[in-house]
This record gives C-alpha cells, structure tokens and sequence, in this order.
C-alpha cells in the first residue's frame, strides 16, 4: 500500500458532510417509502385492538381504489386548487410588476412584501379555524352583514358547496400568492434592462410590454410555478379538514385526496391507504419529471424556443 | 486498508453484542421479580383528571401527588404514573392501543396496569378474544357478590359476549332533561319540575309542547344531535352483531332521522346549530340563547352547560325527560399482564364499590354514583344533595328514577364510528343538501372507510 501519488485527497471530507442528510433520508424518508409501496399489495388493518394482516392480496387494493369514489375526491382537490391558483397567480403577476416597474416609484416596497408575505406565516390550521369561527353562522362576517341590511337571516357559508369550496380557496389564496409574488418579482428582475430600454425607446406601452416582454421571459418560472402548485395542490388537507371538521362536508364535495387517504388512517389501514399514496406518488413524480426537464434546458435565457435556437445555431 | 475495515467491523459487532446483552439481562431481571412482588409504578391510561381526582379522594392510601399531577406517591411508596392523553379526535385510543400492543414485551415498570374507556368504546376494550382487560374475577373480585349494589346495566356493558365481566365504575349516567326556568314561566306560566315534566314525559306530548315553545320564539333543543342518545341508546339489536360484518341501522335510528327532519323543518330545532360540541352549540347555553331545553347526564350538567352558562345561579332546572336514557361513562379495567394486581384490586374496589367512598364522590363531584342504595338514600335527602346551579333542586331525586329504568343498549366494537358517521352523514339531509338516499349511500362509504371489514349494510324496511 505505497501512496501512488502525494496530492492529498479532500473529497472524504465531502462526503462526510454530506453523510447526516443521506443517513437521516434513508431513516426517515426512503424506508417508509419502501414499506409504504410493500403495504400497499397486502391486507392490513386493525380491528378493535385486533390486527388483521399484513396478507399478501397482490393488487386488490388499487383495484378496490379505482372501484371507490377516489377519481371524485381527485376532482374535488383540482377545483379547489383551481379556485385558489387563479386569483392567485394573476394577483401575483399584477403586483410583481408593479412592484417591479421602476417608473411607478411605489414607496414601501418591502413593507408590502412583508404584509404580502405574512398569511403564509399563519399556520395553515390556524388559519382555517380562524375562517371557521369569522364564516360560522353565528360568526362576525354573518353579524356584520346582518346589521349592515345585507342579508335578512345569516348565510350559512360552510353548509353550501359553493361556500365551503371558495373559502377554502380564498384561503389558499391568501396564504400562497405572497409567495408567488415574491418569486415572479425575481423572475421579472431577473430581465435584462437592456430589453425594456429598447421597447421603451420603440414606444412599447406597458400593457404590450407585459404581454410580449414580461410574459415571454419568465415563462419557466411560471411553469415551475405552476407544476409546484399542482403538486402541492394534490396535498392539500390541512385546510378543508380544519374547515369541514375532517368530513369533507357538505356531501362529500371538499373531500380532498389527502383527507381521504387519512380517513382510511383512522383503521390503521395501511393498505388502502399505501396504494392511494402509491397513486399519488405517480402523479407527483411524473409532474416533478416535467419540471425538471423544463428547469434543465441548456438555454441561455430560459425559454425552450431559445434553447432550441441556440442549438441549430450551433449546429449550423 | 483490509486490516482496518475488519477491525472495525469487528468492534461494532462487539459493541452490538455488548449492547444486546444489556438489554436481555434487564428484561430477565425485572420479569422474574414481578411474579415474587408487587411492582413499583402503576401506570394509568386516562384521558383526563377525573379519575385521579376520584382516586385522590376516596384511595386511602394515596400520600400526595406532585405539582404537575403526572405522578402520585402512595404510602407505601409505590408511584402511580398517570399518563393523560385527550379523547378528541381518537388520540387516546390510538396512545392506548399502542401501548397494549406492546404489553406483552413491555419492562415490568413500563406494562399498562390500568387504563379507562368510555361506553362508546368500552366494548372495544371488553373483547374476550383481544383480552386487553382482565377479568374482574381474575383479580379476585366477585361481580355477583361484590358488585351486587351497582347498577346491574353498568355491569352488562362492562362484560363481554360470554358475561365475563372485564371492567367496573363508579358513574352511571341517567339523563335528564335540563330547562330554563324563566323560558318555562314565560310559556307555561310556571316553572315547577313536576307540571313541566308532565309537558315532556314522551314524545307525543313533547312534540306539542315544542310547538308551544316555537309559538313565542323559542326551540325545543338546540340541534338534532341532542336528542340521538335517546333513540341511539334504546335500539334493540347491536350495530354489528358478534362475528358479523354486517351493520345492522337500528328502526330507532331511522326513527331519529325522520323526527329530527320533521323538528328541524318545524323550527322546533335550531337550523343553524349543526351537532354538537361546537362553539355553536356552546353559546346556545348562554343567557342570550332562546334553547329552552339541553338532554344532559349529570357530568352533562356540571362539566357542560355550568361552564357555558353566564347568567345567574337557579335559572336552570332539571325534570325526567321524554324517553329514559344513558349517556357516558368512564369504565375502569385492570389491564392484562399488569404487574400490581393487589393494588389495582383495591384501586377499583375502593373507587368504584365502596358505597361510603362513593356517596362522598357525589357530594363532591355530583357525580351519580354507582350504587343503588346509596343514591336512593341521595334521592330522599333533599338537604345534603341540594344544587345551588339548579335553584336548590336536588337532581338525585330525578336521576334515581331514569336510573333504574335504563336498559342499554347492545354494543358492539363499531359504536363510536356508526354514532359519528351516521350523524355526520344525515347533517347534509337535514340541511337539505342532499335528499335521503345519498345521505344513506355517503353513510355507506363512510363507514366502510372507518371499518375496512364492513362488507355491507342493512337499512331497516
């Protein structure tokens, strides 16, 4: 074992480094996604202080899963995700290029990004109780709008689809497009002023600037928004489940994913409930596949046209 | 290089062993002196303060409990370690099964010795198969001898499907029916317990009544959920029957769903107070509310509306209620593999048999105790039982009553989620969001969610 060459190796303290986080990712996270994926093909719940399984049933339970109500529940939690990202993603692109627009000299930028950026502080159960008590029958909203001739009889928000459902998008609204803001006005400052000079001197007024400057240049920050509020729509629990008291009330029409699959948690049904989140991996990860391919483009400026010029410019 | 690694592999799996062996000596130890003596902690499951308030007040033996009430020290220096996790949202079912799946592995120190349940999961508990709670006789107490003076419904509930019975209490929840005082004055013209039970002694005349009642303004009770104990408590075939997967909905139930429909679109009901347990429900206690009347138990009275309730003292008064009823009911067992049976026996003899010890638990507490002669002689004594709450009346004299003519229901395993889920699922019906057999069907889906070996269920013709 004679040295071959004296250069001192650094690299073994690299991956020293590095260890905690693959020690505590295997630990905590890759073995309970292996023994989620294992559960899913047996039948294993408890019954009572009974325990039931695990028996192999091979793919009974995703077949019993496609036989249930789930594709109702998935199309509960895109229109509540959709009644959120809307308002949510065009608030966003409005402020941000106010806040961004040099000409408009708004005083107070950074105390609006603070304000803009606190409901996301809140937590989320926190939050939803809050809506619970103020949209209650009996609550401030209802007593405001009684004594200001509104309304005859209090609203019953949280007992009609259409209430429970815009409150919790309201909701995520709020507590998300601070976020958003904050990262589209990156995006946007992001543009080289040079670009905007030019249309500037072009007589480009700022509507047709938004359109055919902004837009166009940050549209894979715009996807990658897109794609990660999908996926973090695809989870979202925390508030309809505060909001209608875990029962997706009323009739079942803000019953997300998530609570569904936590209801099947109350019987400890590791089963059913490790095949929906095998469901739900799939999806994720296919969404998470198109991100990265649009996030790893070797393009100049971002956008998949460019790349795609930059390319036959090469070759050519 | 080679050398290194295998030295180091050596000297964990050295470590390893080293370390292994520590912890079967321990066990073998601590195993083989609990079969010689009592153990020195006794560990109780609760999900709060009440039994070690009870305990506390009527266990002889108890020297004092630290600060912070987790732990308390007997006089013969064995330590009773309370561990306390809240009810809400099945927690502290799933802490307590936890540990009872352990049980059998669990240090002598660590093994559950007592644990708690109420009686819409008792049965759960009481399984003869799972045998999670010893049976009584087991600890060298006699249900036919010792527990002669209990109620004997308190008793069935606490047995399992062969009548061994696995648990033991010290409450018995009769229900009442508890009205505001000046709202009867107001619409009677009198608020005499006895002219106002008249008004509500079944359904028929409580019907009428509660048209009355509606007539000024005023609901008959708060939501539809107030009145399911009764007809939930009084079904004559169990959920699921033993060894089914059947879940059988009761004509009761129906019976209840139908009733409270036709309250609610009456306006016997208030519309906007959706079950119970809210903050809703909660202010319909309040001085302001124009609820005439609450269906409570005792603790119902005490632990319920007296918080909720902020005007003054003896507006509220109690009277027999329309249908005789059982709410509640913390039931005590003596957990298998406990390493204190002699002081768990006494534990439970003491809190739950003694009569003296329990006629002290209802002054104190006002709990309805469980002996029967003990609250017959609490029914006549107008003067030691009197409640300033209720205006001076004694309750005991009303609870007595209902008391002796309870006859609970059967349980099964699946009470709590059929109780929750059925009410729940018939919310969006009464509230007109869905009409009565997708109310049905979401009951279905629910249930079968909760309990994955439902394999159907049977809705009455």
């Amino acid at each position: 074992m004679k040295p071959k060459n004296k250069k001192i190796d650094y690299s073994k303290w690299g991956y020293l480094f590095i260890l905690p986080f693959f020690v505590s990712f295997f630990i905590f996270s890759l073995i309970p996604l292996v023994d989620t994926i294992r559960y899913s093909f047996f039948e294993y719940y408890r019954s009572g202080i009974k325990e039931i399984g695990p028996n192999f049933i091979g793919l009974e339970n995703y077949i019993s899963l496609l036989g249930s109500d789930m594709l109702k529940y998935a199309g509960n939690t895109m229109i509540l995700w959709i009644i959120g990202f809307i308002p949510q993603i065009v608030i966003a692109l409005l402020l941000a290029e106010w806040f961004v627009d040099a000409r408009l000299k708004i005083h107070g930028t950074q105390f609006f990004k603070v304000v803009i950026y606190l409901p996301n502080l809140i937590m989320a159960s926190a939050f939803a109780m809050l809506f619970f008590t103020m949209f209650s029958t009996n609550g401030p909203i209802n007593s405001i709008l009684l004594s200001m001739g509104l309304t005859g009889k209090p609203i019953d928000f949280l007992g009609s689809v259409l209430g429970t459902r815009s409150l919790v998008g309201l909701m995520n609204f709020l507590m998300w497009f601070g976020n958003t803001t904050i990262m589209l006005m990156a995006a946007i400052m992001g543009i080289s002023p040079d670009v905007f000079e030019a249309a500037e001197l072009d007589g480009c007024n700022s509507v047709q600037r938004f359109f055919f400057i902004t837009l166009p240049q940050i549209r894979p920050i715009l996807a990658y928004t897109l794609i990660t509020s999908i996926i973090g729509g695809l989870q979202m629990f925390d508030v309809p489940q505060i909001l209608t008291n875990g029962q997706g009330t009323p009739d079942r029409t803000s019953m997300t994913l998530i609570m569904f699959l936590n209801s099947h948690l109350k019987s400890k049904n590791y089963g059913m409930a490790g095949a929906l989140s095998v469901y739900l991996f799939v999806v994720s990860g296919i969404l998470c596949f198109v991100v990265y391919r649009m996030t790893n483009n070797d393009d100049p400026d971002g956008s998949k046209a460019a790349a795609k010029k930059a390319k036959k410019q090469r070759r050519g | 290089m080679k050398k290194r690694v295998v030295c180091m592999l050596l000297a964990a799996f050295l470590a390893l062993g080293a370390l292994a062996g520590c912890g079967t000596g321990k066990d073998a130890g601590s195993s083989a002196d609990s079969s010689a003596e009592e153990g020195k902690v006794i560990n109780i499951y609760s999900w709060n303060d009440e039994f070690r308030e009870r305990v506390e007040a009527v266990y002889p033996e108890v020297k004092e409990t630290s600060k912070d009430g987790t732990v308390t020290t007997l006089k013969d220096g064995t330590e009773i370690h309370w561990i306390v996790n809240p009810n809400q949202d099945g927690v502290y079912q799933q802490k307590l099964d936890e540990a009872l799946m352990k049980q059998a592995d669990a240090a002598a120190d660590d093994k559950v010795d007592i644990f708690l349940s109420e009686t819409d999961y008792v049965n759960k508990y009481t399984d003869a198969e799972a045998n999670a709670a010893m049976p009584l006789s087991e600890l060298g107490i006699d249900p036919e001898k010792d527990l002669a003076d209990q109620y004997s419904f308190t008793k069935v509930t606490a047995s399992d499907v062969d009548g061994v019975q696995r648990a033991s209490t010290w409450q018995c929840c009769p229900g009442l029916l508890v009205y505001r005082r000046d709202i009867a004055k107001d619409v009677f013209g009198t608020d005499d317990p006895e002219k106002v039970g008249e008004k509500v002694k079944d359904w028929e005349t409580m019907k009428a009544t509660a048209a009355e009642l509606q007539a000024k303004g005023y609901f008959a009770f708060s939501s539809y959920a107030d009145t399911f104990r009764l007809y939930g408590n009084s079904i004559s075939e169990s959920w699921v029957s033993p060894g089914e997967s059947v879940i059988k909905v009761d004509q009761k139930i129906m019976d209840w769903v139908n009733d409270s429909k036709e309250w609610l679109d009456a306006g016997y009901l208030d519309k906007n107070i959706k079950g119970q347990w809210n903050d809703d429900w909660n202010k319909a206690m309040g001085s302001a509310s124009k609820v005439f009347a609450f269906l409570f138990p005792a603790w119902g009275i005490d632990f319920t509306l007296k918080p909720n309730w902020d005007g003054d003292e003896g507006v509220w008064a109690v009277t027999n209620p329309p249908q005789e009823y059982n709410w509640g009911g913390s039931y005590v067992h003596a957990c298998t593999g406990t390493d204190n049976p002699k002081h768990v026996k006494d534990i439970i003899l003491a809190v739950t048999v003694d009569k003296d010890n329990l006629l002290k638990i209802s002054k104190e507490y006002l709990d309805f105790t469980n002996t029967q002669s003990g609250m017959q002689e609490a029914a006549k004594d107008d003067k030691g039982y009197a409640s300033d709450f209720l205006g001076g009346q004694n309750a005991f004299s009303y609870f007595a009553p209902v008391a002796e003519n309870i006859e609970i229901a059967p349980l099964s395993a699946y009470d709590q989620g059929c109780v929750e889920l059925i009410q729940n699922s018939f919310n969006d019906y009464f509230q007109g969001n869905v009409d009565f057999e997708k109310a049905k069907a979401n009951f279905e889906t629910a249930i079968k969610e909760r309990y994955p070996d439902i394999t159907e269920i049977q809705w009455p013709q």
